[in-house]
C-alpha cells in the first residue's frame, strides 16, 4: 500500500509553453516508492515526466486530461473535479479528455483496486493549486501588487483595487514561471466542487448513442472478426477445417494461432454466421471438471491435512476443548461470470514499424506490455487509446482479448477489430472463483469468542481468505487456513475478490455466533471493536481502524433504528466489512406480508473518507449494494464436462428492475482523505440480507446463490 | 445479399445484406448508427432496444428482410438535439455508471411514455424489467422516467 503522505517532500511540479499557448501543467510523483533515489533522480533529470497533466485555454476554458480508465466508476468525472477544486476554476468550463497511455507522463493508468483515488488525490490537488498560484503571482506582477492580496474565483484572479483578469488572460505568461513547491492546498471548508453533485461529463454522448465505447469503434478498412476459443476447459485445439466458413461472403480469412479459430471477414454478422460453418476438432489436455467434481474436491480438502496456516493466533485446539459451546457452519458461492453489458472487444493495427491498440481495457499498461512481448517489438512503438469501458467488474484487468486481437493482427497484416459474443464472454473464462469456507467459533460460559477458526478451499483462488482482517486482533485465539484447488478453469479478481463472498460468510457466521451467545449483533461486534487491537501490516500500521469501524456501525444502527422497537412483520439483519481502505455498514429490512417475505430497504453506512462527486459516490454505493445482491440471489456459473451451462442472459440470471430494494446511503463526515468506493459496499450486502432473512425466515442461508432450483427455501420471497 | 431501403429517424437509408441480418448490425456495421449495442444476441437483455413504429423491439434478432416501411426510430433520432424529455431526465439524475445499455433503456423508457404519459412504479418496472443494467443503476432509472413524465 502506497502512502500518500509521502507526497510533499519528493514529488515536484513541471511546467512548459504548450504550443499555441496557455499554460500546461502536468504533475509527477516518484513518491510512490516505485523507484529507488537513485533510479528516480536519473529519469528526472532533463525528462518531463509529468503524471497528469491540465491546460488552460487562452479563451478561458481549461482542458483536464483524465489519465485512468473510465469503467463506470466515474473517474473522468471526479479526477478532473478535484484538479478544478484547486485551480478554483469553474466547473462548466472545463473540458474533459480522456489521456492515452502514457507511461512518461502518468502513472497508475489503471481502473482497478478501488484506488484511483486515493492514490491520486493529493496529486491532482496539488496539479490544481499549483496552477493556480501561478496565475495568480502572474496577475500580482502584472499590477505590481503583493501577490498575497490576490483573490480567485471560477477562473478569475481578483485584487481588492478592482482589478481583475480571467486564467486564459494569464495563461501564456503563467506558464513561463518556474512551478513553486508545496503550494498549500484548500481548507475543506472552501471547496465549491468537491462533495457536489456532478453529472458525468460524457452523460450527452452517452444519452444520445455517440460511438464513444470500444465496440463503436469503427475504422475505414478494417476488418471484424471473432475467435473461437476452447469449448471446455481442459480442451486444446486438434484440427481445424475452416474451408466452409472462408467460402461464405464477406468472410476474408479463416485462421488458427494457439488454441484460436479466427473468422475474419466484412461485418459481424457474416463472421457470425461463418463462425457457425467451422469444423473444428479439439482433444483433452487436462481434466474436464464438472460442478459434482467441485463439490467432491471441496469436501476431501475441507478435511484434508494439506491446509497451508495463514494466521495463527494463540492455541485455537485448548480454547475449543474447554469451550462452552462451540459455532460451527460452512458457506459456499459458485463461480461467476463478470459479465459486463458491453462484451470483450478490441481493434489493433500491427505494422512493421508501428502498433495502434484501440479499446476498452482496466490495465491498458499490461495490455501495451504483453502485446510488445508477444511481438517482440518496443513498448515505445505501440501506442493505446482508451474507449469508455461498458463496464468491467474486474474481468478487463486481463487484456487477454487485446493481445489476442494484436496477434490476429500481426498475422493477417491488417486493421482488425475483435467482438466477443455473449456466449464468449460467459464460457471464455477468467471467473470470480468457487469457494467454500468452513467457520468454527469457540464460546466460554459469559459467551465470549474465545477462539475462531477459519478454513477456505478456494478453485483457482489464489488465497481464499484474508487472515489479517477483522476478527483477527478481536479474539485472542485465531487459526485461518487456506487450500487451492489449481483448476483448468481461468479465474480472476472480480469486484472486490475472495471478500465479495468471504465477507458475507464470515458476517452471516458472525450472527449465527451472536445468537448462540444470545447477544445483539451489533453490540457484540461494538464489544468487539472495542476491545480489538487490529494486527499489523507488513509496513507496521494496523490492517483496519477500530474507531472507524464504531462510527460506521453506530451510524448504520441509528439510521436503521436497529435498536428502537420494529413493527410487527419487519425484521433486520447487520453486516459491516473493512475494504479497500474503506468501511461499510449495512442493515437490510424484511417485511413480511400476506405469508410473503420481501427485501424492502437496505440502509447502508459508509466511510470512505471525503466523498469527490456526491453523484458518483452514490451511484457506487447503490450500484454495489444492486450488484451484491443480484449475485447472492441469483448469480451461478455451472461445469459439466469442463463446460459452463450458462451461456447468456437466458439462463445466467441477472438482477432485475422489479427485484431491487430501496437503497439509502449515509456517509460519514470525518474529513479523511478519500478511501476506495468501487468495490466496498458490495462484500457486507450478501451478509445483511442473509441476516435479515435468517431473522424473518427463520433459515440460514449459506450457500449462494440463494434462489437455486430445486432449493424452496426463498419460495416465499418476493 | 438484397438491397433494402429502410425509414429510419425519418431518413431513408439504403443497405446491401443478406436478408437475415439483423437489423441491429445493419445499424452498426452498416449505417454507423452505433447508439443500439449489442449485449447478448438473443433479445435477453434490452441493450439493442429501438422502436419499431412506435414499439420498443430488440434490433439483435429482428431480421432485416421483416422490417419492410416500418418507421424506425434509434436513441440518434429519439430527439433533434438530444433534448427529449427522457434524455434530460437522464442527465439531470444522472443516471450512467459505465452507460452502455442505456439507450436500450432509453428507448424502452419512450415506448412506455408515449402509451402511458404517467407511469407509476409497477408500470415503469414492467416495461423495463427486460432491459438489464449490470451497474445497477435502475433506482436512478425509475427515477429519471418519473422525472420525465412529470415534466412533459
Amino acid at each position: 500500500m502506497q502512502s500518500s503522505s509521502s507526497y510533499s517532500r519528493r514529488d515536484f511540479l513541471k511546467s512548459s509553453a504548450l504550443v499555441g499557448g496557455g499554460l500546461f501543467l502536468g504533475f509527477d510523483l516518484f513518491a510512490s516508492g516505485k523507484f529507488n533515489a537513485g533510479v528516480a533522480s536519473a529519469a528526472l533529470e532533463g525528462s518531463f515526466d509529468f503524471n497528469a497533466y491540465l491546460s488552460i485555454n487562452s479563451d478561458g476554458t481549461a482542458t483536464i486530461f483524465s489519465p485512468n480508465p473510465e469503467v463506470g466508476q466515474g473517474i473522468k468525472t471526479s479526477f478532473p473535479m478535484t484538479v478544478a477544486e484547486e485551480l478554483d476554476f469553474d466547473w462548466t468550463k472545463v473540458k474533459v479528455v480522456q489521456a492515452p497511455l502514457d507511461t512518461v507522463k502518468f502513472e497508475r493508468q489503471v481502473a482497478g483496486g478501488s484506488y484511483s483515488t486515493p492514490h491520486s488525490w493529493l496529486r491532482l490537488r496539488q496539479a490544481g493549486a499549483t496552477a493556480r498560484r501561478m496565475l495568480i503571482e502572474t496577475a500580482a506582477k502584472r499590477w505590481g501588487v503583493d501577490a498575497g492580496t490576490c483573490t480567485t474565483d471560477k477562473g478569475l484572479v481578483l485584487h481588492p483595487s478592482g482589478k481583475q483578469a480571467t486564467y486564459g488572460e494569464l495563461a501564456a505568461d503563467a506558464a513561463l514561471l518556474t512551478p513553486p513547491k508545496d503550494v498549500p492546498l484548500k481548507d475543506r471548508k472552501d471547496f465549491k466542487i468537491i462533495g457536489t453533485f456532478v453529472k458525468g461529463v460524457d452523460n450527452q454522448d452517452i444519452l444520445t448513442g455517440k460511438p464513444i465505447f470500444g465496440m463503436d469503434f469503427y475504422r475505414e478498412g478494417m476488418l471484424f472478426a471473432m475467435i473461437q476459443h476452447p469449448p471446455a476447459f481442459g480442451l486444446k485445439l486438434k484440427s481445424v477445417d475452416g474451408s466452409a466458413a472462408k467460402a461464405m461472403p464477406g468472410i476474408v480469412d479463416v485462421v488458427s494461432f494457439k488454441n484460436n479459430v479466427a473468422v475474419v471477414g466484412k461485418s459481424t454478422w457474416e463472421v457470425m454466421k461463418a463462425r457457425e460453418a467451422l469444423h473444428v476438432e479439439y482433444e483433452k489436455e487436462a481434466e474436464l471438471e464438472s460442478s459434482a467434481d467441485h463439490d467432491r474436491i471441496f469436501k476431501e480438502l475441507m478435511t484434508s491435512g494439506e491446509a497451508q496456516v495463514k494466521r495463527k493466533d494463540g492455541d485455537t485446539a485448548a480454547a475449543f476443548a474447554t469451550a462452552n459451546k462451540i459455532v460451527e457452519a460452512e458457506y459456499q458461492c459458485p463461480f461467476l461470470s463478470h459479465a459486463p453489458m458491453e462484451p470483450m472487444n478490441f481493434f489493433a493495427d500491427v505494422r512493421p514499424d508501428k502498433v495502434e491498440l484501440i479499446g476498452p481495457v482496466q490495465t491498458p499498461q499490461s495490455a501495451r506490455d504483453q502485446v510488445a512481448k508477444l511481438l517482440d517489438i518496443p513498448a515505445e512503438k505501440i501506442s493505446l487509446e482508451m474507449m469508455r469501458i461498458g463496464g468491467g467488474f474486474g474481468r478487463r484487468l486481463r487484456p487477454d482479448y487485446a493481445v489476442e486481437t494484436a496477434e490476429l493482427s500481426s498475422i493477417i497484416k491488417a486493421p482488425v477489430k475483435v467482438m466477443w459474443t455473449r456466449e464468449d464472454d460467459m464460457t471464455g473464462g477468467i471467473y470470480r472463483p468457487a469457494a467454500r469456507y468452513r467457520f468454527r467459533a469457540a464460546l466460554d460460559k459469559a459467551g465470549n469468542i474465545t477462539a475462531y477458526e477459519l478454513r477456505g478451499v478456494g478453485i483457482n483462488a489464489g488465497n481464499p481468505v484474508r487472515e489479517n482482517n477483522f476478527p483477527a486482533g478481536a479474539i485472542p485465539n485465531v487459526l485461518i487456513e487456506s487450500v487451492d484447488h489449481k483448476s483448468p478453469i481461468t479465474t480472476g479478481p472480480w469486484r472486490a475478490p475472495i471478500t465479495n463472498f468471504l465477507a458475507g460468510a464470515e458476517q452471516s457466521f458472525l450472527d449465527e455466533v451472536a445468537e448462540a451467545a444470545g447477544k445483539d449483533p451489533v453490540t457484540m461486534r461494538l464489544d468487539l471493536f472495542r476491545q480489538a487491537k487490529a494486527p499489523l501490516n507488513a509496513e507496521g500500521k494496523p490492517t483496519y481502524d477500530t474507531e472507524r469501524f464504531i462510527k460506521t456501525i453506530e451510524l448504520a444502527a441509528e439510521k436503521s433504528g436497529w435498536f428502537k422497537k420494529r413493527k410487527k412483520g419487519v425484521s433486520l439483519g447487520f453486516s459491516v466489512y473493512y475494504s479497500h481502505l474503506s468501511y461499510v455498514a449495512q442493515v437490510a429490512e424484511v417485511v413480511k406480508r400476506r405469508g410473503k417475505f420481501t427485501l424492502q430497504k437496505v440502509y447502508c453506512a459508509v466511510d470512505c473518507g471525503i466523498v469527490v462527486n456526491l453523484s458518483g459516490a452514490l451511484n457506487q454505493v447503490i450500484g454495489s449494494v444492486v450488484d451484491g445482491l443480484g449475485h447472492a440471489m441469483y448469480g451461478q456459473l455451472t461445469f459439466k464436462d469442463g463446460e459452463t451451462q450458462q451461456k447468456n442472459f437466458n439462463t445466467y440470471r441477472l438482477i432485475r428492475m422489479n427485484e431491487i430494494p430501496e437503497v439509502e446511503v449515509h456517509f460519514v463526515d470525518n474529513g479523511i482523505d478519500p478511501t476506495g468506493l468501487g468495490e466496498p459496499a458490495l462484500p457486507p450486502l450478501s451478509g445483511a440480507v442473509a441476516n435479515a432473512f435468517y431473522k424473518a425466515m427463520g433459515k440460514r442461508l449459506r450457500d449462494q446463490p440463494f434462489v437455486r432450483e430445486g432449493d424452496n427455501t426463498m419460495e416465499n420471497v418476493l | 445479399m438484397a438491397t433494402y431501403t429502410l425509414n429510419i429517424n425519418g431518413r431513408s437509408y439504403n443497405a446491401d445484406v443478406a436478408p437475415d441480418t439483423p437489423l441491429l448490425w445493419v445499424l452498426r456495421d452498416h449505417l454507423g448508427l452505433v447508439g443500439a449495442k449489442y449485449g447478448c444476441g438473443i433479445a435477453a437483455c434490452g441493450a439493442c432496444t429501438i422502436h419499431l413504429d412506435g414499439e420498443a423491439t430488440r434490433s439483435c434478432v429482428l431480421p432485416v428482410s421483416a422490417v419492410g416501411n416500418m418507421r424506425v426510430t434509434t436513441i440518434e433520432g429519439l430527439s433533434e438535439k438530444g433534448d427529449h424529455p427522457l434524455q434530460r431526465a437522464w442527465d439531470e439524475v444522472d443516471v450512467p455508471q459505465c452507460g452502455y445499455c442505456q439507450s436500450g433503456q432509453i428507448m424502452s423508457a419512450a415506448a412506455l411514455l408515449q402509451r402511458n404519459p404517467k407511469p407509476n412504479d409497477r408500470e415503469i418496472e414492467q416495461a423495463l424489467s427486460g432491459n438489464l443494467c449490470r451497474c445497477g443503476t435502475y433506482h436512478r432509472i425509475r427515477d429519471a422516467v418519473k422525472l420525465a413524465a412529470q415534466k412533459s
